[in-house]
């Protein structure tokens, strides 16, 4: 354990380089790995439900618990989506392949080896079109996406920080062995430059969308369901020298793909600078700091010897089963975002604009929902960007649902609220008082519409100030705003102001 | 016993360090007097099963499975399964519901 | 008339308990009486379940009494199951020390289609650990006797289902073949014992060995009782994906038509790379007979050509520990068996429990597959012997095309000395010389009696393509009903008797 310390201690030691010198003198080379969890009703061997937050080693059985005897049978909508993550990644699905165990032993692995399609992947060579900020496009190679199984989750007890060094013993929960995963590995991303932490996060972010588009996964980076592994390299500017590469785990949010990349490089420069060679090894990202550091060294290099897996058939999807499952894949994010585009007139910016405020999923419910267009997208990036950011969250973290925003844009539309007390209701949902409706009734906003009433006000405005209403009836129309102010005043903002100043034409004719 | 080392496939002389990287990769704590019989033993096994390299078998097919199915699946359906009791009843050791095992000396998962 | 009871047939025993000539409770407790008397000597047994067994034939008498059909053919007929297999209300050893004590929360599908058909589950029988080896002396758990000559072993790794049948100590008894594990120790204690093709018996629940060489089977004392057993236990199950999803071949009905004699029409393939060297002569002898007996039935016998299966062994013991070194992983102290608090980590404790819970054998074979799957030595060893695999498939296919079935010695040398082999891994493989390829090429074979060399049993090997059971059976019961009838009764009643232990009513 000493030895552990030290050693990475010596290594901290060495000298970051700063971001712009990284760039001037290397060219970094970025894979990503991204394990995926399916949202799948059961595991991907057995019946067991895969659900979140369970009390520990209450969803398992003999085959998920690797008891002696127990068989795995795969779980035919997994393959489902894996096929379908595959094509959505315009990847050629593989016409045959069989599972393999990777052999290793590992407590929170219940059978000590784990079953993976590591060497024979459904899904092969594709890409994703991946928006960075400017609005420019990289396109990301896929290598493969593969099908495997989910470990157990360990809690180690005795140690000061609940980590895995120091601790006395560990408590295993296997509520998570067998949970579905997909693997999703780029080929290396060549030429990113000083963007290589930009095109990182922009990638999971892309994956995540598609992702979610698909209903796949719950893609939950917090909850561990999407997962990433960030490989990286340096080569020295321009020389095609590849460089040896660190794999970091425990990237385990969009920002700490960017900080990861980030880090690694400066990093990995200062010690290349000091002359040092980069040890390729597994290296762990420390979210408090944005640092990462090296995992324990092994022994002797792992042999996972890899075999077919005896207990599992291939799996041969007959070209009709592929082609039924791309007729149904939906729309995917970027033939979404080309539609809308299209559809709300949006220029490029303003579309990047609106997707990088995470605007266009909520405009599009409140859409769905009902509302014009252009009402849609001008609460949104208007007064609601305004309320999210005096918040300090993001647009979706804004209590208030696409469909309440639809029906406060009703209610002005049907002339029961206008602007000023359409932005009330909002607050009044925003302050968790209840949908629009109920904000409506119990701060008694809505517009006073009962025509009686607004002509009495009417009728008392002209006869308060008789000489305005002599100008209006001598055809000055533009003097009818004094007498529509003045009922406004007396009705507390709560009538509808075009149906006043029509009434007050009226009783001037 | 008919299959002689001598005759049947080229030596491949195991060593002793290589059956205790062997047993380590195994988890096998063999004793030193285990790792001079095992040595002997698998010396003369080996020997008599690299036979199998004799076979010409280059455009030959591997088979890994006996019966050629494919394409066996399961629909996505919750079969029932263990209660935490029964789940841990056989556990050398248990504790708020799940198992207790030594300290894991390796990668943070 | 309960020591009678114990020398009946399943299809006698089925027939009595029917009827209501006699209980199940009698007939399950005349078997554990014989159990008590002899099970002393010849250790087939490492779990006895009185109480369940009365209790599961109570139930059936209970439902006959009550005008029900019986659940099945064998209802009320007692069983000793493989300790391999697992069982809700039986620990399940594997015949490991690694195991001791451990109570499966779950039954294998064999075991609850056996309790679906009424049969009477009176315990556990011994074996090989892990089903690793050839005599039961690698069990955990003292060496099985075979009832013949309690100086010699029962065969393995099913050694002690083989002896429970040859001790008449249960009428039936369930098995796993490997590389030969029902059909040795059925030819060296002249029972019955059918390796099922690959997929034919569910394997969920069958502690594995090597997943792609392992199917449970039936094991008996007539080719009839298997065939009744068989129907019991196979067909498809969702819980195994390699379970075949097809119906089961007609092998009851198959035995009774053989048992009318009558084989004219039929090719018997024997194999000219089988029973020459290595094998005794005495059981050479045995074999010619068998084969003289085959024709006068009216089959013809042709000879076929297997040039590969001399690589069989070889391909076998590449096969098997590579899948063994991965399937006995799971064993390591975490979640149940044996845990040795000896170190302070979880990696320590491991090796630990392991070294002190697996025997010498299973040891050997997990080092040598973890060499075998290495990454340099890949190629040369497990990827070559799964294309040598390929071959002996190939060449059964080509044999099967010009015969119905095929026929061999079932082992090399009649039932040896226990002690003999013990020491000596190479030797002890040599056993399986001729089942092996069977199980590489994943069809079926069964084992029957073919009379005694040197005053022991020999059995015949009877070998049919992927789901050709039923031929298979229909040879096997031709053959041993003419045998009987030639040597004036079952081989099994010429065994000698075993010493009784006093005041037990047996």
């Amino acid at each position: 354990m000493s030895e552990l310390a030290s050693e990475s201690s010596t290594r901290r030691a060495a000298t970051l380089v700063d971001f712009d010198e990284v760039v001037e003198r290397f060219d970094p080379m970025l894979g990503l790995e991204v394990h995926v969890e399916l949202n799948t009703n059961t595991k991907m061997f057995c019946g067991c439900p895969t659900a979140f937050g369970a009390e520990p080693n209450t969803q398992v059985c003999p085959t998920c618990l690797g008891l002696p005897g127990s068989l795995p049978v795969v779980n035919r909508t997994a393959v489902e989506s894996a096929m379908r993550i595959g094509l959505a990644l315009n990847c050629d699905i593989a016409p045959w392949g069989r599972f393999a165990r990777k052999n290793y032993f590992y407590p929170d692995m219940p059978k000590n080896f784990q079953t993976s399609q590591y060497d024979e992947p459904i899904a092969v060579n594709g890409h994703l079109d991946v928006l960075l900020d400017d609005g420019t496009t990289v396109r990301v190679e896929i290598e493969r996406a593969h099908m495997e199984e989910d470990t157990g989750k360990s809690l180690h007890v005795g140690g000061a920080t609940g980590r895995i060094h120091g601790a006395e013993y560990s408590l295993l929960d296997y509520n998570r062995a067998g949970v579905p995963l997909i693997e999703i590995v780029t080929k290396m991303i060549p030429g990113t430059r000083e963007r290589a932490p930009e095109v990182a996060r922009a990638y999971v972010t892309a994956l995540r969308d598609l992702l979610r588009a698909l209903g796949v996964s719950d893609v939950r980076m917090d909850q561990g369901s999407m997962r990433c592994d960030v490989n990286l390299s340096l080569s020295p500017r321009d020389s095609g020298i590849l460089g040896t590469r660190t794999e970091t785990k425990n990237v385990n949010s969009l920002r700490s793909v960017e900080r990861a990349v980030r880090y690694e490089m400066t990093r990995q420069a200062g010690v290349l600078l000091a002359g040092e060679p980069i040890v390729q090894e597994t290296r762990h990202f420390e979210e408090a700091g944005g640092t990462t550091r090296p995992g324990r060294r092994k022994e002797t290099a792992e042999d996972y010897r890899y075999f077919p897996e005896p207990d599992l058939v291939p799996i041969a999807p007959p070209a009709e089963w592929v082609e039924e499952l791309r007729g149904t894949l939906p729309e995917l994010p970027w033939e979404r975002r080309r539609r809308l585009q299209a559809d709300w007139s949006l220029t490029d910016e303003e579309l990047r604009d609106l997707v990088n405020a995470g605007a266009l999923d909520l405009i599009e419910a409140t859409v769905a929902a009902g509302a014009p267009a252009g009402e849609a997208r001008s609460w949104w990036v208007a007064y609601l960007t305004q309320q999210a950011n005096a918040r300090g969250v993001e647009l979706p973290g804004l209590p208030i649902t696409p469909e309440q925003v639809a029906r406060v844009i009703e209610l002005v539309a049907s002339g029961s609220l206008n602007n000023k007390l359409a932005r009330q209701v909002v607050d009044g949902v925003l302050a968790d008082e209840g949908s629009p409706d109920d904000v409506v009734a119990a701060r008694g906003l809505a517009v006073v519409s009962d025509e009686g009433a607004l002509v009495t006000a009417v009728d008392e405005a002209l006869a308060a100030q008789p000489d305005i209403a002599e100008k209006i009836r001598g055809g000055k129309v533009q003097a009818a705003g004094a007498i529509v102010g003045a009922v406004m005043k007396a009705t507390k903002g709560q009538a509808d102001a075009k149906r006043v100043r029509e009434l007050v034409l009226e009783r001037c004719t | 016993m008919s299959a002689d080392p001598a005759t049947s496939g080229s030596s491949t002389g195991i060593t002793r360090d290589e059956v205790a990287h062997l047993a380590r990769l195994s988890r096998l704590a063999v004793t030193d007097a285990e790792l001079d019989l095992f040595a002997g033993q698998l010396e003369v096994i080996l020997s008599a099963v690299s036979r199998v390299g004799e076979v010409a078998a280059d455009d030959i097919p591997p088979t890994s499975h006996a019966v050629p199915l494919q394409n066996v699946f399961r629909p996505d359906e919750l079969r029932p399964g263990l209660t935490q009791e029964q789940a841990l009843a056989c556990a050398p050791a248990a504790e708020g519901g799940r198992f207790r095992v030594p300290q894991i000396l390796g990668e943070e998962a | 008339m309960t020591a009678e009871l114990t020398r009946l047939t399943a299809a006698e025993l089925a027939k009595k308990i029917h009827s209501r000539e006699v209980s199940a409770v009698e007939v399950a407790q005349a078997h554990l009486d014989r159990i008590a008397a002899v099970d002393g000597e010849v250790h087939a047994f490492l779990h006895v379940a009185t109480g369940a067994a009365l209790a599961s034939a109570g139930m059936v008498d209970e439902s006959l009494a009550a005008g029900t059909a019986p659940a099945s053919p064998l209802a009320g007929v007692p069983l000793a199951l493989k300790d391999v297999f697992t069982t809700l209300d039986m620990p399940t050893t594997a015949g490991s020390k690694i195991l001791e004590g451990w109570r499966p929360p779950y039954d294998a599908t064999v075991s609850s289609r056996l309790r679906a058909a009424g049969i009477t589950i009176l315990g556990k029988t011994n074996m090989d650990e892990f089903a690793m080896g050839s005599s039961t002396e690698y069990s955990a758990y003292g060496t099985t006797r075979n009832p013949w000559d309690t100086t010699r072993v029962p065969g393995g790794s099913g050694g002690g289902s083989a002896a429970a049948l040859a001790a008449f100590e249960a009428p039936l008894a369930i098995g796993t073949d490997t590389g030969g594990s029902i059909r040795q120790p059925a030819a060296f204690t002249g029972t019955v014992g059918v390796k099922p093709t690959y997929g034919g018996v569910s394997r969920f629940g069958l502690i594995a060995c090597a997943s792609s060489l392992d199917q449970g089977g039936p094991c008996a004392r007539t080719v009839l009782d298997a065939a009744l057993l068989h129907e019991v236990i196979a067909g498809h199950d969702p819980l195994d994906s390699t379970s075949i999803d097809e119906r089961v071949p007609a092998v009851v009905e198959a035995a009774r038509l053989g048992a009318s004699g009558d084989l004219s029409g039929l090719r018997i393939g024997v194999v000219r790379e089988m029973g020459g060297e290595g094998y005794q002569s005495g059981v050479r002898a045995s074999f010619e007979e068998a084969l003289r007996q085959l024709e006068k039935l009216g089959a013809e016998a042709v000879e076929v050509s297997c040039p590969h299966f001399e690589y069989g062994l070889a391909a076998y013991y590449l096969i098997l520990p590579s899948e063994v070194s991965s399937n006995l992983a799971r064993f390591d102290a975490m979640r149940y068996g044996l845990r040795v608090d000896k170190g302070a980590s979880a990696e320590e404790v491991m090796a630990a429990t392991r070294e002190a819970g697996f025997g010498p054998e299973v040891k050997r074979r997990i080092m040598l597959g973890t060499y075998a799957l290495s990454s340099g030595y890949y190629d040369a060893y497990y990827g070559q012997a799964q294309k040598v695999r390929t071959l002996i498939a190939r060449d059964f296919a080509a044999a099967f095309a010009q015969a119905d079935v095929l026929v061999s010695p079932t082992t090399p040398t009649t039932a040896f000395p226990i002690g003999d082999k013990v020491d000596d891994p190479l030797a002890m493989y040599l056993n399986d010389l001729a089942t092996i390829p069977t199980n590489l090429a994943g069809t079926a074979a069964l084992s029957v009696p073919s009379g005694l060399a040197d005053g022991l049993p020999v059995g015949l090997q009877v070998m049919a393509p992927a789901l050709g059971e039923a031929v298979m059976y229909r040879v096997g019961a031709a053959y041993e009903a003419a045998r009987n009838a030639e040597d004036g009764g079952p081989l099994i009643h010429r065994a000698p008797s075993l010493h009784t232990q006093v005041g037990d009513a047996a």
